[in-house]
């Protein structure tokens, strides 16, 4: 008995002279993991997951261990700022996979900058994220320039409106991918019958009272699921059949549950590819399906490409550091630098402000409740 | 744009901020009861209304396999959520506000304030238990269709509305009617019993109402199940009107109500009504006015779209605290010596 407590105290002593032996290195997530717009977040935490499931391994050669360390920003700018403080102050943490909302990137980038936190975002579409040219944010999705003029194409292309009502829902996001769509329909000579704001979650018939004065023949929301979902619906049961199009805020299967029976001649520009639109996705969204034991959507093959291109750059860095772990600045520079690969979205490499040199957005028609590609343009940001 | 065409928008407008108005004038009740008998505001009260939503949701989920007839599984959803807000409340009352009664006013009003913020909590942990967020109401077949639609179905008051140009669904017009029955029932109860006159009394004055032999916790007591079971009734109201609530989905409707009945002035039953009326025709047209700052031409109206239909409600409320401190319909208190 005493012969075994003893050789289990060197056992643990061993043990924890291995452990000591071994520098942790984290990645971050910043995503809204509470809320109403949890439902994305989730996603990009669990695909951030993966992909570092996926790297352990090649990390643990190098003597790393590296671990996932999720932050909760709910959606919300100020609790964002506040948990990047708190990211800034792990030093284990060399890089963040983030955010969801623009309007939470701009504030939490900025407060990451100082410390030279490298971020990659799965999501974040607005122009500012990019164009204050901060060094540590990088964004692997299209940009609202690119997204809006992709919206208003579609809408005068394919859905051959000339009387479009747009809608914002007051928020960086919102606002701006509005004011982009708007913008273009313009130049190309299309009545854009108003832009108008509300921050409603509930109550939308004064607005669907003026839709059905103004007769558009398509409606352009630029908002997120939760809230487009109830105008969608109320509108339907107004009997009004005139489609819809938004941008990537609707990329959720939420979108239909909440639109109901309404959820039909639905359109949305999406950064985030539907998982069968990605030839390689097949073994992400099966381990996806396994690990978590839910569907994968866009944003988790976002979260999981972001993570791959974070710990891309980390393990660059650290073997030019020589096998070490490298420090932040040598991550932020390895990763803007660096050119990526083996993702399901295709190869990645940034240009000087941290925006992909090309991406494809996607545009998605939801009928019956039912989520199909309608079609998919390829975009380039004019700075090279 | 033509008066033909722009005056069914009106009468829309008009109509849609009524029906939303009913939605907040029973809010508004469970706001103005409690204040009228403990002078407290009680901020739980949006929590006891998303509570009475979340319990219909899932009648309605339950039932929703099932053949039964829709008005039926309406009684029923609107029953529970009756009960399990009523007795909510009754249990917030006895726990958070009965041992501060004598403490000084802005205790139990903090009290609310947790109470409130911990109830959400408690909603959303129950529901994401069940992997759920929004909650999206299944609701019977035919209550979203349009009330009136086909001439042959239409009679009287229905006919007329058509005419007009007033487009209606089926849930609309039950939400008016379950307003206004559980209004007349309400009359009845404070006005026409011995258990209101008790309660009147105790809101007068509780001390002496307790000499007269009234125990006065109970009838506290059967104010808060009766403000809950109304919060109840107007959060599956609710549901149906606007097809999803969740956790969090009391926040507002909770400060427009409670504004309805400051506006109406607090502590008096029609003025909960009348405020919350005038607050969703008042939020609705706010809400177009753009409309008609684009038909007059004027940039500014134009400049007003539904971003600002929330102020505008609140602005009224200013105005009327300025000129009128005691709310539309609200007695001057004068202060006993």
């Amino acid at each position: 008995m005493k012969k075994t407590a003893l050789s289990l105290s060197v056992l643990a002593a061993l043990a924890l002279g291995g452990a000591s032996a071994q520098t942790t290195i984290k990645l971050a997530t910043l995503s809204p993991l509470s809320g109403g717009q949890s439902d994305l977040g989730t996603q990009i935490r669990n695909g951030a997951q993966i992909a570092v499931n996926e790297y352990k391994a090649q990390f643990q050669q190098l003597g790393l261990t590296l671990q996932l360390a999720p932050y909760d920003d709910q959606a919300d700018p100020a609790t964002g700022t506040a948990q990047a403080r708190k990211i800034a102050s792990d030093r284990s943490i060399l890089a963040v996979v983030g955010t969801l909302n623009s309007g939470v990137a701009i504030p939490s980038s900025a407060a990451l900058q100082p410390s030279r936190v490298a971020l990659v975002s799965p999501a974040n579409t607005a122009n500012q994220v990019t164009d204050r040219g901060l060094s540590n944010m990088n964004r692997i999705v299209a940009r609202d320039d690119a997204q809006g003029p992709a919206g208003a194409n579609f809408i005068t292309g394919t859905l051959k409106a000339s009387k479009v009502y747009i809608i914002n829902d007051k928020t960086a996001y919102g606002e701006g991918l509005a004011r982009e769509v708007e913008k273009a329909l313009k130049a190309k000579n299309i009545q854009v019958v108003g832009n108008e704001g509300t921050e409603e979650k509930s109550d939308f018939s004064s607005i669907v009272a003026k839709i059905r004065l103004q007769r558009p023949d398509a409606i352009y929301f630029g908002g997120i699921y939760n809230q487009v979902g109830v105008f969608i619906k109320q509108l339907r049961e107004a009997g009004i059949t005139t489609p819809v199009v938004g941008g990537d805020g609707l990329d959720s299967s939420e979108l239909a549950t909440i639109a109901g029976a309404g959820a039909n001649n639905i359109y949305f520009t999406t950064v985030a590819a539907p998982i069968e639109a990605l030839p390689a996705a097949r073994t992400f969204a099966a381990n996806y399906q396994k690990t978590f034991n839910d569907t994968a959507q866009g944003f988790g093959a976002f979260g999981y490409d972001a993570a791959k291109v974070a710990l891309q750059g980390i393990l660059a860095a650290a073997k030019a550091n020589g096998n070490k772990a490298p420090t932040r600045q040598q991550v932020e520079a390895a990763i803007r630098k660096g050119s990526f690969t083996g993702l399901l979205s295709g190869n990645v490499s940034f240009n000087s402000v941290g925006d992909r040199r090309s991406a494809t957005l996607y545009v998605m028609n939801v009928e019956g409740g039912k989520y199909k590609l309608a079609t998919s343009v390829p975009v380039r940001p004019t700075r090279q | 744009m033509d008066l033909a065409t722009l005056l069914p928008f009106i009468v829309n407008v008009i109509v849609g901020g009524l029906v939303l108005g009913f939605v907040y004038a029973i809010i508004a009740l469970g706001y103005t009861m409690v204040y009228g008998v403990l002078q407290l505001i009680n901020f739980a009260h949006s929590e006891v209304f998303v509570t009475g939503a979340v319990v219909g949701f899932e009648v309605f989920r339950v039932l929703a396999p099932n053949p039964m007839n829709g008005y039926l599984k309406l009684l029923i959803a609107l029953v529970a959520a009756m009960i399990v807000s009523g007795l909510l409340n009754v249990l917030i009352e006895r726990l958070a506000y009965r041992p501060l009664r004598n403490a000084p006013k802005l205790v139990p009003l903090i009290t609310a304030l947790g109470v409130s913020l911990i109830l959400q909590d408690v909603l959303r942990i129950i529901e994401g238990f069940q992997g759920r967020f929004d909650l999206t109401y299944t609701l019977p077949p035919g209550f979203a269709g349009r009330f009136c639609a086909a001439e042959s179905s239409c009679a009287g008051l229905g006919n007329f509305l058509r005419t007009i140009g007033v487009d209606l669904q089926l849930k609309d017009v039950i939400l008016i009617v379950v307003s206004l029955l559980s209004l007349a029932v309400l009359n009845y109860l404070v006005n026409r019993t011995r258990l209101g006159k008790a309660i009147r009394a105790v809101a007068q004055d509780r001390v002496t109402a307790g000499l007269m032999g009234i125990d006065a916790n109970r009838m506290i007591s059967a104010t808060f199940l009766i403000g809950g079971a109304l919060g109840g009734i107007s959060g599956v109201l609710f549901g149906m009107k606007f097809g999803t609530v969740n956790a969090y989905s009391g926040f507002d409707p909770g400060i427009i109500s409670f504004t309805a009945a400051v506006l109406g002035g607090i502590g008096s039953i029609p003025g909960a009504v009348l405020g919350g009326l005038v607050l969703g025709v008042i939020q609705n047209l706010i809400g177009v006015t753009n409309v008609f700052g684009g038909l007059l031409g004027i940039a500014n109206l134009e400049a007003i779209d539904a971003s600002y239909q929330r102020i505008g409600a609140f602005i009224v409320l200013v105005l009327i605290l300025i000129f009128k401190p005691t709310g539309l319909l609200g007695k001057s208190n004068v202060e006993k010596v």
